[in-house]
């Protein structure tokens, strides 16, 4: 193949820029199927437990907070819009629109982040975190520990995804800055958004498992 | 030259209906459906997930490459669960006739308390594998 007005971002064992998003989305997917078995693995685990001591469960659960729980799951959702509102900036080569909304996008993610820190601190203030100084209503009180356990590795891991997510953005926009990103070459932000996306999807599930059982009893 | 573009009212709705879908799900789980609450929550939640997973991360727009390594996604998924269930759920269905415990034992999980509270000593099910052998 002739070398056609040879874009600088085209890497050369690709025939064309489309050819190479492609090919970097459909890398990016085969990764993000591995994620989901990461999380598929902690999922499963809760789901066994949750089925052998489902009364413990339910009490544990009662224990976090809701609201904070239910904010946190809208701060998400606004940030996957903003995420794909940059996206479609991108692939349109709106470089000003493209910066504004990785910066919503990253803030979102922080103020996520604060909002779980102020769980986190109510939980070890209230002896809530596995541990010798563990401390539940005594009928389950073992149980409640496997609750609490899941629940801060799987909030935990979620966590450390969003603090990569956004380094990730961040670099995404300092490419948007430095003008690497164009409406050719936007590729990047496609993908560092199916990253963003997967860590809300969790959030999704998470949500109603973690903090919504037996509400109604 | 990239990737399909996506009309931005597409996004705007589709985080109208996650947002909807949000609210719904708080709302049903302080309604007591018995076991369909979990049901419930689980539907809604892979609903959402389909929304983000077509739209905000284009897969309804995506090669059919793509679409069969997200779709293995989930029977490999299948499997993980699968598999699983068929062990923990089975187990203490079968008792051997010479009453060996090599099949059909109950297996509890962690190290036996001396004092175990009545309401959860042991998983559902528990009560007839014990009974069997």
């Amino acid at each position: 193949v002739a070398d056609v007005a040879h874009h600088p971002a085209l890497a050369h064992q690709f025939d064309s820029l489309g050819q190479q998003t492609e090919a970097a989305t459909l890398g990016m997917w085969v990764f993000l199927v591995t994620e989901v078995l990461f999380f598929g693995g902690l999922f499963l685990t809760y789901a066994v437990y949750r089925s052998f001591y489902p009364a413990a469960f339910s009490a544990a659960s009662h224990e976090l907070d809701i609201l904070l729980g239910g904010i946190n799951t809208a701060v998400l959702i606004t940030s996957s819009l903003t995420m794909a509102l940059a996206v479609h900036a991108a692939q349109l080569g709106q470089r000003r629109l493209l910066m504004i909304f990785l910066v919503v996008t990253m803030v979102l993610g922080t103020v996520f982040l604060g909002i779980k820190a102020v769980e986190y601190y109510h939980k070890f203030a209230e002896h809530h975190v596995p541990g010798a100084t563990f401390q539940f209503e005594r009928e389950h009180q073992r149980h409640a520990q496997i609750f609490f356990s899941l629940y801060f590795i799987m909030t935990g891991l979620h966590a450390i995804h969003m603090i990569i997510g956004i380094a990730v953005l961040l670099v995404m926009w300092i490419w948007a800055w430095r003008g690497r990103i164009t409406s050719d070459y936007a590729g990047p932000i496609e993908i560092s958004g199916l990253y963003w996306h997967f860590v809300d999807i969790v959030w999704i599930f998470l949500f109603p498992l973690l903090y919504l059982i037996g509400r109604h009893a | 030259v990239s990737a399909h573009v996506v009309p931005t009212r597409v996004y705007y709705a589709i985080f109208g209906i996650l947002m909807i879908c949000t609210a719904l799900t708080v709302g049903i789980a302080f309604i007591d459906l018995g076991p369909f609450n979990v049901v419930a929550a689980l539907t809604i939640a892979v609903f959402k997930a389909t929304l983000v997973v077509l739209f905000f991360m284009h897969v309804k727009y995506s090669s059919k490459l793509t679409k069969f390594v997200v779709a293995s996604c989930l029977f490999f998924l299948a499997c993980l669960f699968g598999l699983t269930f068929t062990d923990y759920l089975s187990r203490g269905w079968y008792a051997s006739p010479r009453g060996t415990t090599m099949a059909g034992t109950q297996v509890t999980v962690g190290p036996a308390a001396p004092a175990r509270p009545a309401a959860e000593a042991k998983p559902e099910g528990a009560a007839e594998g014990a009974a069997a052998h």
